[in-house]
């Protein structure tokens, strides 16, 4: 197929070296083992990682909010890395620690999240066309309101602070992902193996196990991992507005809406950093969820 | 088309009570006290029991929630839609004049992100694999993991702060009277709130034009055009552009929601006096009328922008028009393109 592929005119020149210098029928081959290894590999170290900075947030919290007004607004340098705040407090430490609240408010929303799609994706492919129909509105329902709007609303309903962005997350972040379920039990349920254990006379409970469960759970794990991103980013976004997460706590989103006060003063790296850091935590999930796809996806799995 | 009309418009209904079913029922939910909120604490305090009562019925305190709930929706039918707290003004005089300050800074940012996607989609995918092609996808890659608002703070910080060629936020120079503001102060006000919601709005749009682009780039008609000799460039123009603008707008148009959501967050940045700020100062603030105003207003304008993309399909692609349904959006895109 590649070697088609290689002599079309958008082909790729290094698929065609490549091509050339190995014998051509093992090529393919070699080159997947590899490809799905490096994935594999970079997706645990991402994860490892993502655990790491969790393990070290909450090992550093005490020291995170500990002030020292001897050192205060410090610019980055040997001895804090990220600089200090106001209160001299240690910048890469109350990164560290807001990190590692952001991750687990992320890890905790969008695992609610997902159970609240899978029950509901179930529900809309196997409850009959009534069900379908309910299921659809509501997912267009949700979708209809800008999140951070049905986010604010949310927060305020519960007063606020960790449950409310924690709750508010989990109930806004299920639609895209009921809608990639739905469709795929509905693809299963449709499918000739489905039809022919049926036919064995095979129970419907026996067949939902056997059957639906591992052909739809691999798709629902890179959906809960692919839900993390959002998850952070919109958790991070209402606590920076104020409706999140409560200032004693740490939180990237309470640190940057603090720098805002202290960007005219020049102390640029009160945003910069944990800004960064937040992004790489993004991409890191990001990185593991769609290795997971790659890995997991039979469509891909020639790549 | 006129049954079309009638449908779009029934699901528009059906739509507008089921969010002020959930606006009203999540405010209702609040712990927040709606006399305190109202009258404030120390006022509350220094008042007869008598008085008190008597403001306890006027906010409706022990009313059956779906009564409040009717007499709401009835004000609401009839123009009546409450005295904004925090602005101390109609809700409706409000949100008009916000509406006007969001919408010109959402368009702006709208047309300006979809062109700029569409043009770096195309170009990443006619040099795919070149060093453009994975500049652009690392932008969007970095651009989509990071926050809306970060982004707009750093742009604060290095144009106002640091060049000082832009200003610091608001919609119009400080100290000068309304009527002497010019069209350029605006403009000039407006630029980096824009620039940050059109940065962020590309890394979407041009993801999916890439990858669409490059399915077409490898159809039999194209690899048929290239073996008549003609260019890519000169293809993608010819054979291209009209298949690829269809998803593109359609998702421009379903992105609405999102650009809704960081126009939030980069009003709160830009302290720019928008919608967004609104809801900000009305959800912090307890000002339940205007936080409900908003909500719905809002899902009007996604509502609106999937109703426009489902037109233009029509109006684009000619096989849409005759089924004539086209109801179907796909909105979910947006969330799982990146």
């Amino acid at each position: 197929m590649s070697g088609i592929l290689a002599s079309c005119p958008s082909g790729e020149k290094r698929a065609t070296q490549e091509l050339a210098a190995a014998p051509l029928l093992s090529a393919p081959a070699n080159r997947r083992v590899t490809g799905r290894r490096a994935v594999l590999v970079g997706c645990i170290v991402a994860a490892v990682a993502l655990v790491a900075v969790v393990i070290a947030g909450i090992l550093v919290g005490p020291d995170a909010s500990r002030t020292d007004f001897a050192a205060k607004n410090l610019a980055p340098c040997l001895a804090h890395p990220f600089g200090t705040d106001w209160m001299g407090r240690d910048m890469l430490l109350r990164t560290l620690a807001g990190l590692s609240t952001s991750i687990l408010v992320g890890v905790a929303a969008a695992a609610a999240s997902s159970l609240i799609a899978a029950a509901l994706a179930a529900v809309a492919a196997l409850g009959g066309r009534r069900a379908d129909g309910v299921v659809n509105w509501l997912v267009d329902l949700c979708m209809g309101i800008p999140h951070i709007v049905l986010l604010i609303l949310i927060s305020y309903a519960l007063g606020k602070g960790f449950w409310g962005v924690t709750i508010g997350v989990a109930l806004t972040h299920w639609p895209s992902l009921t809608r990639v379920l739905r469709a795929e039990i509905l693809q299963c349920r449709e499918s000739d193996f489905v039809k022919a254990a049926f036919m064995l006379g095979e129970s419907r409970l026996a067949v939902a196990w056997r059957h639906m469960v591992p052909y739809v759970l691999p798709q629902f794990i890179v959906g809960l991992v692919l839900l993390f991103p959002h998850a952070v980013l919109h958790e991070a976004a209402v606590t920076f507005l104020g409706f999140g997460l409560p200032p004693e706590m740490p939180a990237i989103g309470i640190i940057l809406s603090e720098a805002m006060g202290y960007l005219s003063a020049g102390a640029w790296w009160l945003a910069v950093f944990p800004g960064l850091a937040l992004v790489a935590v993004v991409m890191a999930f990001d990185a593991v969820g769609s290795g997971l796809r790659r890995v997991v996806d039979p469509m891909s799995a020639q790549e | 088309m006129g049954k079309y009309a009638l449908r779009s418009l029934g699901r528009f209904l059906a739509l507008m009570l089921a969010v002020a079913v959930v606006t009203f029922a999540l405010v209702s939910l609040s712990p927040i006290d709606p006399l305190q909120a109202n009258v404030g604490q120390a006022a509350l305090l220094g008042m007869s029991e008598e008085k008190r009562q008597q403001l306890a019925q006027w906010w409706g305190v022990g009313v059956p929630a779906h009564e409040r709930f009717l007499s709401w929706g009835w004000a609401l039918l009839h123009g009546d839609w409450g005295i904004s707290l925090r602005y101390n003004a109609p809700v409706l005089d409000v949100v008009a004049s916000r509406a006007l300050n969001s919408l010109a800074l959402m368009a702006v940012a709208w047309v300006v992100s979809g062109i700029l996607g569409f043009a770096l989609g195309l170009a990443a995918a006619l040099h795919r694999g070149k060093l453009l092609d994975r500049v652009v996808r690392g932008y969007c890659f970095v651009l989509a993991s990071s926050p809306t608002f970060w982004v707009g703070l750093l742009l604060l910080m290095v144009f106002s702060v640091w060049l000082g060629w832009f200003p610091m936020g608001f919609s119009v120079p400080i100290g000068k009277a309304a009527a002497d503001v010019t069209l350029a102060d605006a403009l000039h006000h407006m630029a980096l709130p824009a620039i940050t919601l059109s940065v962020v709005g590309v890394a979407n749009i041009a993801l999916h034009t890439r990858a669409k682009a490059i399915d077409v780039l490898s159809s039999p008609y194209v690899r048929f055009a290239r073996a008549r000799g003609q260019s890519p460039a000169y293809i993608l123009r010819v054979h291209g552009l009209r298949n690829l603008a269809l998803p593109a707008l359609t998702l421009q148009f379903a992105s609405i929601a999102e650009i809704f959501g960081g126009s939030v967050l980069v009003e709160e940045v830009f302290s720019y006096p928008g919608l967004g700020q609104a809801a900000v100062t009305a959800g912090l603030g307890g000002d339940v009328a205007l936080l409900a105003a908003i909500a719905l207003v809002s899902a009007a304008l996604v509502f609106g922008g999937n109703l426009v993309a489902n037109l233009l399909y029509g109006a684009i692609d000619p096989r849409m028009r005759l089924r004539g349904r086209g109801a179907q959006t796909p909105s979910a895109q947006g969330e799982d393109a990146r």
